[in-house]
């Protein structure tokens, strides 16, 4: 056989293409009806941000083993695709890409803080992926392909800010950890502190590794403040509520705050330390209601180790709940469709109670409740039906922008 | 009056709470020449063990003052017989090791007691000063430190032990003609380093945030200080953890606390510019 140059090239040149070709034919032949359903999951389970990562995960994977149990959706099984982020944000980067495009996932749960919702978000968007997330935060999120779950300060800094007023007095000390959360926060704040007739002494905001709270609590003592808002973050803040009672004034000068709880510190904190402290969430796992005496007695079955459940991890359940009903009302995983469907005003009964997504914001109209700390466990001391996400209501119209894909700071 | 009696003690804290943390770390990396990353997580393990020994029903003087730095003075040995021995004069090397170390101390923490901050209480009570409340502890962290650096300088000055461990620093070859086993005096002064760092953990778990991460925001205060220093581990020590102590306290009240850390960063770049051999190669020459 003679191996002229013009053979070498045709053969060459097909059995490359045909290579290049594979993949795409190979992928194209493996789309079928029983295939399952493939959910992206993103959330750290290691690293400081792990304590409040795992019981998402947990939670996410309880309401998909549910939905298993019942069936799947549409049909099929659904399988969840989780990454551990580790609490670093350019994994959330890399992780996202690699759902979108290698994973190809339907729909994805997660993002824990706002800096690894922002390094997400925009990729869900591009590559046409609707993303859910779940953590409460400082609201201002416009993105039609995102929906945000958590409470926002609307909803609940609006209630603590008075409640503590009413209850100890009118001039305030605000403490906040230095980042864009606590930033955002202290402004609700001292807003809130205005709209009630109080006084704002003073803002104080602390870098994450700040350990030392001797001068602050010197500063503190010096302006003589009736309540303490606290909107510190993560490990090393909880080092003030120490020293804060060593030094005598946990009894002298009562503390609401934003935060506290999220890391379990009513729990971890010595009684002395957190009896008293006053916050709000959209969730207590404290809560008495047969949706969340079910969702808890599951969960603990299903993951016996997991740790307090706080909001994110309610929510994240809710979340799935929302897009899993979506995705029953419009029969089909279109992307469009099931962003109309959610749009629609949907509405689950969750373990927090009745969550009903609002279409102008993508945020949800939720329940909040205040809780004091008591015995080391929360007391629910309030609660507040239906609140709107009025905070980002007040910038965001994806009625009359669909397109738009930011966050806003809410200028207050 | 009483506010300056109370930022006095906010100083005396600030200073304190950095002589505890680096004294471990100026015996480590300012005699041994081993740039300890994991100095973080001495600290923390030194915490962990106050902790659990205090929440197991221990006492927790005993708890804080015994068994942290013992706890940690034992781990210190077994990790300079397996990893460190094999490093010394690779300056770049040890980093490299204990960077690896600290990851690996971080992760078995966390599989171990889980990733939840723990914590004691804070014993002793609260005192007043005029409108002003401090604590008793405070106060205690500060004579601690000042006996500790007592110590230190006793140990290294008066005893056999101490002479030893100093030459055998400065000239290991020659210590070795004289009948001194090199190896055997690198372990135990980093036991030594080990065990006051872990008590520095021990005594600064009832006012911190026990975390597997809390290593982390002590290990650059603990370098810039031993650095800020100098050669001269006790005098070094002592001075640059006042100087960084007062301009952080001070910092901190006087502006805000985000101001407070930048400008002790600051005055660090300005300190090492205006003299790269630390504070005691200039102020305490030939002082311990």
């Amino acid at each position: 056989m003679t191996f002229s140059r013009r053979t070498f090239l045709k053969t060459t040149l097909s059995g490359t293409g045909l290579a290049l070709a594979a993949p795409a034919l190979f992928t194209r032949s493996a789309f079928g009806a029983d295939d399952p359903i493939v959910i992206g999951g993103l959330h750290d389970q290691s690293g400081p941000i792990a304590a409040t990562g795992t019981p998402m995960v947990d939670s996410l994977t309880l309401a998909i083993d549910q939905a298993n149990a019942a069936g799947g959706l549409l049909g099929r099984p659904l399988r969840l695709v989780h990454y551990d982020t580790q609490s670093n944000i350019q994994l959330y980067s890399q992780f996202a890409r690699q759902l979108a495009l290698k994973d190809r996932v339907s729909v994805v749960f997660g993002g824990v803080t706002s800096a690894s919702r922002e390094a997400i978000r925009p990729t869900f968007n591009r590559y046409k992926v609707p993303y859910f997330y779940s953590t409460f935060y400082e609201g201002g999120v416009c993105d039609r392909n995102s929906f945000s779950l958590g409470t926002t300060p609307a909803q609940t800094v609006e209630k603590l800010v008075p409640f503590a007023m009413n209850k100890w007095g009118k001039k305030a000390y605000i403490i906040a950890a230095d980042y864009n959360y606590g930033q955002i926060t202290a402004k609700w704040m001292r807003k809130y502190v205005q709209d009630n007739g109080g006084e704002t002494l003073a803002v104080d905001f602390f870098p994450l590794d700040v350990t030392n709270f001797g001068p602050t609590i010197s500063k503190i003592q010096a302006a003589k403040p009736d309540i303490i808002l606290s909107a510190l973050v993560g490990g090393n803040h909880t080092s003030f509520y120490r020293q804060w009672t060593a030094a005598g004034m946990k009894t002298q000068i009562p503390i609401a705050s934003t935060t506290f709880g999220i890391v379990n510190e009513q729990a971890t904190l010595d009684d002395a330390e957190s009896t008293g402290v006053v916050a709000s969430y959209g969730y207590f796992e404290e809560l008495d209601s047969p949706a969340n005496n079910a969702f808890l007695s599951k969960l603990k079955e299903a993951f016996p180790d997991v740790p307090y459940v706080s909001e994110p991890g309610a929510v994240s359940y809710e979340s799935f709940m929302l897009w899993a009903e979506a995705v029953k009302a419009v029969g089909s995983l279109d992307r469009e469709k099931i962003i109309a469907a959610l749009e629609e005003g949907l509405s689950v009964d969750g373990p927090t109670g009745k969550v009903i997504v609002d279409r102008a914001t993508h945020h949800v109209t939720r329940n909040a409740y205040i809780a004091e700390v008591e015995d080391r466990k929360w007391a629910v001391r309030e609660r507040y039906e239906q609140q709107k996400p009025l905070d980002t209501a007040g910038v965001c119209d994806l009625v009359k922008n669909p397109s738009e894909n930011k966050q806003y700071v809410i200028d207050i | 009056m009483d506010l300056a009696a109370v930022l006095t003690l906010d100083v005396l804290s600030g200073i304190a709470t950095l002589v505890l943390l680096s004294l471990g770390l100026a015996v480590i990396f300012g005699m041994m020449r081993i740039i300890n990353l994991a100095h973080g997580e001495f600290v923390m393990l030194g915490a962990y063990a106050t902790v659990l020994s205090a929440n197991a029903g221990i006492n927790i003087w005993i708890a804080m003052l015994v068994i942290a730095p013992l706890t940690v003075g034992a781990i210190g040995i077994v990790i300079e017989r397996c990893l460190i021995r094999f490093l010394y004069g690779r300056l770049v090397d040890t980093m490299l090791a204990t960077w690896g170390l600290s990851l690996f101390i971080t992760g078995a923490v966390t599989t171990a007691f889980g990733n939840t901050i723990q914590g004691v209480p804070t014993p002793l009570g609260g005192f007043e000063i005029g409108d002003y409340r401090s604590s008793y502890y405070t106060l205690f962290l500060v004579v601690l430190s000042a006996t500790l650096l007592g110590l230190v300088f006793i140990f290294l000055r008066r005893t056999r032990f101490g002479l030893v461990s100093r030459a055998t620093m400065q000239n290991p070859g020659m210590t070795a003609a004289l009948g001194v086993n090199p190896n055997r005096v690198y372990m135990q002064t980093f036991g030594i380093g080990a065990a006051l760092t872990g008590l520095a953990g021990g005594v600064l778990a009832p006012v911190s945030g026990v975390g597997p991460e809390m290593g982390a925001a002590f290990v650059a205060k603990a370098f810039i200080t031993v650095v800020g220093g100098g050669s001269a581990i006790l005098a070094g020590t002592a001075s640059s953890s006042s100087v960084f102590g007062f301009i952080n306290q001070t910092g901190s009240y006087f502006t805000t606390p985000v101001f407070g850390e930048v400008i002790v960063f600051l005055s660090a770049i300005v300190l090492i510019r205006l003299l790269p051999q630390g504070i005691s190669a200039r102020f305490f020459k030939g002082s311990l």
